[in-house]
């Protein structure tokens, strides 16, 4: 079975993350990594190859950067990468990513497309959703746990009320959570193959999506929040529980 | 005036979600308010509960409400709440579709986005009218920056975060105008629900995302046994159990309580952190919350910086005092 692992490049979480004020676009010049959700989303994949005929393929939408994601997902081991990178794609909004997303998944095929539940730049938790309807395919999303079968899958979902048991016959998109897997790491040998792993880059013209640049999510203002400052802070001397109720009792919170 | 939609959650006993003010109060700055929801024919052919959700659904500002039966309703994942959006948005030509921003929510609304031709703007605090085009007001990076995006192309899908407000209702409508009809779904493109487990969430305890409280516990609660010093706090104070991700990691509490970059955003009036250090992933989740306290045994923890109220000290001697204390001012009152 093809795999196929979209796999995003995100601004990291453990560096302060800005954005530019006057496109409303994030400000990719800081650090950058792969978003830990679709590390965790090819463990779900190489698990599966780890003891069946399955081909790993990672796909990502972004900007020449993203590279580095690719790379690092050929080090774990996936075995092929494809690169959609466009300039006319830079403040594509959800429809757009989607739609680029699912032309570039008709040209490699697939069995299975697994992506993450939500991203941590754009947080949409959308994209497997709009990817399977424009594909025509079913869906299964938000998986705390999968199991691949050979026609059709059954998994885990989480929801705000509880959990679900659902099934899905393949080809389907699936997307997981962070309960799901956690990733391997990458062998120093993984690493020096990765570098001999086909990386395919393809533009807006070679999956015949439309160039006309199509943003109808647009952004009109962005302004920064006040930083938080530090408020009181005491050693409890034995009281403190009691100092804090009368701290909550003074701002009418108990 | 246009219609916007709304996608309302009835149970199968009838009971309409607590997110429903919030969803049709923002319809109607928008529009004319719709109510959409799909449910199973048990509900549609008792004429007394059809009678009585148009009356609720009224009284909230629904000017037309669509019950759409399927018997597919808690079979096949989002396909009849889809079905039931598409097809009232389609006959009403609605310029706009309100969704929760829950996990199902968003995920119908992506799919109504690629079906209808739509824009989607998602997890919106709030959305007004900005001459013909909609704009929504959206907090990102845990509440660094404030966006205001607009919808251009038409209909506007919007999912809205859960607010910690009271909505009082714009418009009421004593008993909206109800239409019903039935959905023939052929071709579901869904995964098929087979079971499900309802989380047991504390007897009645808030919902993390709309909490005016939320007390959290991490890995400073040591074990899951002793996170019940965090669900005590929690009950005193009528809050809701958060976690940290180093928490759910280890098993102390269940998934969806997480809290954080990728666990829930919470923006209550009070933020009680115990044992937790204050990544900055955790931080992303909590930081808008009106007041926040902390406690913690090291006193240079990271969650220190943006406390209004700091303890360096023992979660297991300080907790058990604050609730005593505030027991001790209940039963004075
Ligand atoms: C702060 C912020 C707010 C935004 N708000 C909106 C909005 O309201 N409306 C709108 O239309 N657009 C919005 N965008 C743009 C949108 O985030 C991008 O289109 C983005 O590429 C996809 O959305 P996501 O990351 O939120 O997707 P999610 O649905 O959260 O992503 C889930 C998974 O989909 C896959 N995936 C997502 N993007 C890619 C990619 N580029 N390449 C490969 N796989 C991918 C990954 O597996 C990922 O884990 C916003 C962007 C930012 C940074
Ligand atoms: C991509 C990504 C996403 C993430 N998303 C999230 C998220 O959504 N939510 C989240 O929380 N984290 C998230 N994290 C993880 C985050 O980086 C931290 O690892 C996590 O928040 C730590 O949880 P903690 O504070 O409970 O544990 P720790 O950092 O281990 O802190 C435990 C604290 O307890 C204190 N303590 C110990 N004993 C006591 C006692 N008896 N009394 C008082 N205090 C005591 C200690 O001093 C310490 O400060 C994410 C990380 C990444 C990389």
């Amino acid at each position: 079975m093809k795999i196929v692992v979209l796999v995003k490049h995100v601004p990291d979480t453990w560096n302060e993350r800005t954005l530019d004020l006057n496109t409303g676009w994030i400000d990719r010049t800081g650090a950058a990594v792969i978003d830990e959700i679709n590390e965790r989303a090819l463990e779900v994949a190489l698990a599966y190859q780890d003891s069946h005929d399955a081909e790993v393929v990672v796909l990502t939408m972004g900007p020449e950067q993203a590279k580095d994601s690719l790379r690092k997902a050929l080090a774990m081991g996936a075995d092929s990468a494809v690169h959609v990178l466009d300039p006319l794609l830079a403040g594509a909004d959800l429809v757009r990513t989607a739609t680029v997303l699912a032309a570039a998944l008709r040209q490699t095929g697939f069995g299975l497309v697994i992506a993450g539940n939500e991203s941590t730049d754009g947080r949409g938790g959308v994209i497997a959703s709009m990817v399977a309807e424009l594909l025509g395919v079913s869906q299964a999303t938000n998986l705390n746990s999968v199991v691949i079968g050979v026609d059709a899958l059954h998994g885990e979902r989480a929801t705000e009320a509880g959990t679900l048991t659902v099934s899905s016959v393949l080809p389907a998109v699936i997307s997981i959570t962070e309960l799901s897997a956690t990733p391997r790491f990458a062998t120093f040998r993984n690493i020096m193959r990765a570098k001999k792993k086909p990386v395919v880059v393809m533009t807006l013209a070679d999956l015949a999506v439309d160039t006309a640049p199509r943003a109808d999510a647009i952004t009109l203002a962005a302004q920064r929040t006040p930083a938080r400052a530090a408020g009181i802070k005491i050693v409890d001397a034995g009281d403190a529980g009691t100092e804090l109720a009368g701290f909550l009792a003074g701002k009418r919170l108990i | 005036m246009s219609h916007i939609i709304t996608l309302i959650d009835i149970t199968p006993a009838g009971e309409i979600a607590n997110t429903a003010a919030q969803l049709l109060s923002a319809a109607a700055r928008l529009g004319t308010p719709v109510a959409v929801a799909a449910v199973r024919a048990e509900i549609t052919n008792n004429r007394q509960l059809v009678a009585r959700i148009s009356e609720h659904l009224g009284t909230l500002g629904a000017e037309q409400v669509y019950l759409v039966a399927s018997e597919h309703v808690g079979v096949i994942m989002h396909w009849p709440q889809l079905e039931a959006l598409a097809t009232a948005a389609t006959t009403l030509a609605a310029s706009g579709v309100l969704l929760c921003n829950s996990i199902e929510g968003r995920e119908i609304a992506g799919r109504l986005a690629v079906r209808l031709g739509g824009t989607l703007l998602v997890d919106a605090l709030d959305v007004r009218q900005d001459n013909d085009r909609i704009v929504a007001t959206h907090s990102i990076f845990g509440g660094s920056y404030l966006v205001d995006a607009a919808v251009t192309g038409k209909p506007a899908i919007l999912t809205l975060r859960q607010s910690t407000a009271d909505e009082t209702p714009v418009v009421q409508h004593p008993v909206a105008t109800i239409n019903i009809l039935d959905t023939d779904v052929a071709g579901a493109h869904s995964a098929v629900i087979e079971a499900f487990h309802a989380v047991e969430a504390g007897a009645d305890r808030p919902d993390l995302r709309g909490a005016r409280a939320v007390v959290s516990g991490g890995r400073g609660m040591q074990s899951r046994e002793q996170f019940a010093l965090v669900e005590q706090l929690a009950a005193a104070l009528g809050a809701a159990v958060g976690a940290s991700r180093a928490a759910v990691d280890a098993g102390f509490a269940e998934q969806t309580t997480q809290v954080g970059q990728t666990g829930v955003t919470v923006s209550p009036e009070l933020y009680v952190a115990l044992g937790i250090s204050g990544a900055i992933q955790h931080r992303a989740g909590m930081q808008t919350a009106s007041t926040i306290v902390a406690i913690n045994t090291d006193a240079n923890a990271p969650i220190f910086d943006i406390a209004d109220f700091g303890i360096v000290g023992d979660v297991f001697a300080v907790v058990p005092q604050l609730i005593a204390a505030i027991a001790a001012r209940d039963s004075a009152a």
